[in-house]
């Protein structure tokens, strides 16, 4: 069924078809509509799930600890401010290995307020062990969601979908809903690995000294080396029931460019107009779009980058200090590789900052003039 | 000679849920409550532990003191975490489980009071247990809000023993309109045996505070722990009662809601709030204006307990002639 829904709900939806058990949440925009939806699913039971109204993001998370540890599906969303009030409790709930799915709306965070779309949030995460999926469009928003639980449940680390405020995430488009029973097959009732229950009586987390602690950070490690295998597999086996193609990255006219362009999120499709526009003009040049960044698929980046004759990468984020994270990441995955192009970091759209079809080309002209990138990142449309 | 109290043939017959083996230090209060919590609860029973001494002492990875699942979580997270692993077990069906957040002073006056408030306002039906050793002591004895006045701890030291009063979660719990709210003590075993077992039948938030005995943290003999709880009730310093919630509806329209309080025990011999407070090393450095002012706050939260509970009898005669 096609639905004309904003991003947002998009997510909402994806929960629902997912048959989530317990969800929980607080309220800060841009997020809140994916919650007030789903509290509307659940009102009118049209989602068979338990809402628990906290009084905090980080209560939010930890009560899908307990949720998650009873063996039940679970979902959260956030933003922001939100996602950094949690930060704790995401370390624990990846330690923990538990299937948690949270839809992050990308806000920016500061010692002044913007509502804005950034990523600083999310990548401020990167650490803790969950894996991160950035996208692009309502659709792919929605099937992200399913396809979250089906890895999230394999291998037992929670996964964060993370996209553009305001410009994914209330912005309305056509989205196919997937049929319930279809859903149904693709992603059966969830039943953990290990079970609370009361005739074995386990204690899950709890004082790990010296001699084990080392060794259960490892297994952390080895389950995202998991997901990187079996993500491919979940998004062919999406494919042959939904009919979508989805992947660790997407590409867009980078088979034989020379030039690629690196994005994640709603900043890639501007860039595609600026893509055909060049090539219009006989550019070679293409897009390689982040889908999965925690864990990084290594590989997947070598194989689409090493054939460029110059990256550049666009960063809607900041480590302040370094620059964009994206280019540091993709900095240090092709070190070790053979074909090394230089890679030229670009900031732009901090805080919502539009950037526009006219922008991507600006910064591909750059680029296209430039034989060496500068050591510092080119801020893009900053006012002087 | 004291008497001796009368513990009900369960408590030390009824299915022992809880191992030997623990690392707690002599003397301490907590896995003794623990012991009879769990024995007035049964084995369907989750414990929601957060950072706390138990969280240490009930056995690091491989084992586990308890024969009832335990859930780990994050210091300031007990009574959400609970709230989650509730909501959960009532989407499996499992309606006869009681989910049991179990935190020290710490996790329940401090760190932990915004999950704890949020999870009573929202009447979760968990039962949450302070057991409440009146400071940071797993950390080696930090003042926390649950640290009398006039209390030596490594932060309050020599010089700058703590000045302020003691925080009154009971009166903070009952702010918030909860199914239930008891004080116990192992001093009283029986009446915490029977406590626990009633807040197993009632559903919604059920709030217990224990207070809990800690040698080191309290400068005492780890003998007299008991000893010096059951002085603790005694002096009217912790009074054991409990507070029932009333609702009734008048004619089916408007909705009254009232407190039912009962006094538990009653101190069969009197001990003076310095008898209390000097068998503690803690308390040595205390001031004579401090005791003084200690005695009078005690005294007159003592004197609103049982005024309350003659306001109870009133509030029962009156429910009584209107049904």
């Amino acid at each position: 069924m096609k639905k004309a829904i904003k991003g947002n709900h998009a997510i909402s939806y994806g929960v629902k078809l997912s048959k989530v058990g317990v969800i929980s949440a607080y309220p800060i925009t841009p997020q809140t509509t994916i919650v007030e939806e789903l509290s509307e699913m659940c009102a009118s039971k049209d989602l068979d799930a338990s809402f628990i109204k906290v009084e905090s993001e980080h209560s939010a998370m930890a009560a899908l600890i307990g949720a998650a540890t009873t063996g039940v599906r679970t979902f959260t969303a956030t933003s922001g401010n939100g996602l950094l009030l949690m930060h704790e409790v995401l370390h624990w709930t990846a330690g923990a290995r538990l299937p948690i799915v949270m839809a992050n709306v990308n806000r920016a965070v500061s010692g002044v307020w913007n509502i804005w779309a950034e990523q600083t949030d999310s990548l401020a995460q990167r650490d803790t062990g969950w894996i991160q999926i950035y996208c692009e469009s309502s659709q792919e928003l929605l099937d992200a969601v399913i396809m979250a639980y089906k890895l999230a449940e394999k291998v037992m680390l929670p996964v964060m979908i993370a996209y553009d405020a305001f410009f994914l995430s209330h912005t309305t488009e056509i989205v196919d809903i997937p049929d319930a029973d279809l859903v149904d097959r693709f992603i059966p009732p969830y039943v953990p690995p290990v079970s609370l229950n009361f005739d074995e009586p386990r204690m899950f987390g709890g004082f790990f000294a010296t001699d084990y602690f080392y060794e259960h950070r490892y297994t952390l490690q080895q389950a995202t080396h998991e997901a990187l295998r079996y993500y491919p597999e979940v998004c062919r086996e999406f494919h042959g029931v939904f009919g979508r193609a989805y992947d660790l990255v997407e590409t867009y006219q980078a088979e034989d460019a020379e030039v690629i362009l690196v994005t994640a999120g709603a900043i890639t499709s501007v860039s595609r107009i600026a893509i055909d526009k060049l090539r219009a003009k006989g550019e070679k040049v293409g897009i390689m779009k982040l889908r999965m960044f925690r864990p990084i698929p290594v590989d997947c980046w070598r194989d689409v980058l090493g054939k460029a004759r110059k990256v550049v990468v666009i960063d809607r984020n900041m480590s302040v200090g370094l620059g964009g994270v994206f280019a540091s990441e993709i900095r240090s995955a092709l070190y070790a590789s053979d074909n090394r192009p230089p890679i030229y970091s670009v900031i732009a759209g901090l805080g919502g900052r539009d950037v526009t079809p006219e922008d991507v080309e600006g910064i591909l002209n750059h680029v296209l003039t430039h034989d060496k990138p500068s050591d510092e990142p080119l801020f893009w449309g900053l006012k002087q | 000679m004291q008497k001796m109290i009368d513990i009900p043939r369960q408590v030390l017959v009824e299915e022992e849920l809880m191992q030997p083996g623990m690392t707690s230090c002599q003397g301490c209060a907590a896995p003794i409550s623990m012991k009879i919590a769990l024995k007035a609860l049964g084995e369907r029973t989750v414990v929601v532990l957060p950072a706390c001494c138990f969280a240490v002492f009930v056995g690091g990875y491989p084992y586990s003191s308890l024969k009832v699942p335990i859930i780990h979580c994050p210091f300031e997270t007990a009574a959400v975490v609970a709230s989650g692993a509730a909501a959960a077990l009532d989407v499996r069906g499992e309606k006869d489980v009681v989910v049991m957040a179990w935190a020290g002073d710490g996790g329940t006056f401090d760190i932990g009071m915004q999950a704890l408030s949020g999870a009573a306002e929202r009447n979760e039906n968990i039962l949450f247990v302070c057991y409440d050793n009146e400071a940071y002591m797993n950390t080696g004895i930090q003042r926390s809000s649950a640290t009398p006045m006039g209390a030596w701890t490594t932060t309050t030291p020599a010089g700058s023993i703590k000045e302020e009063s003691k925080k009154d979660i009971e009166q903070i719990m009952l702010a918030h309109h909860i199914s239930y709210m008891a004080t116990a003590s192992a001093a009283y075993p029986d009446d915490m045996f029977r406590k626990f077992r009633k807040a197993r039948q009632i559903t919604g938030m059920k709030f217990i505070h224990l207070l809990s005995a800690c040698p080191p943290g309290w400068r005492i003999d780890p003998a007299n722990s008991i000893q010096v709880m059951r002085m603790a009730t005694q002096s009217n310093v912790f009074p054991i009662y409990e507070v029932n919630k009333l609702r009734f509806s008048k004619d089916n329209q408007r909705f009254e809601e009232d407190w039912e309080y009962t006094i538990n025990v009653f101190p069969e011999r009197k001990v003076s709030v310095k008898g209390y407070l000097k068998s503690q090393g803690r308390f040595g450095l205390i001031t004579d204006e401090m005791i003084d002012y200690t005695q009078k706050k005690v005294d007159r939260k003592w004197n609103e307990l049982v005024q309350k509970q003659d306001n109870t009898n009133q509030v029962i005669q009156r429910q009584a002639g209107i049904c």
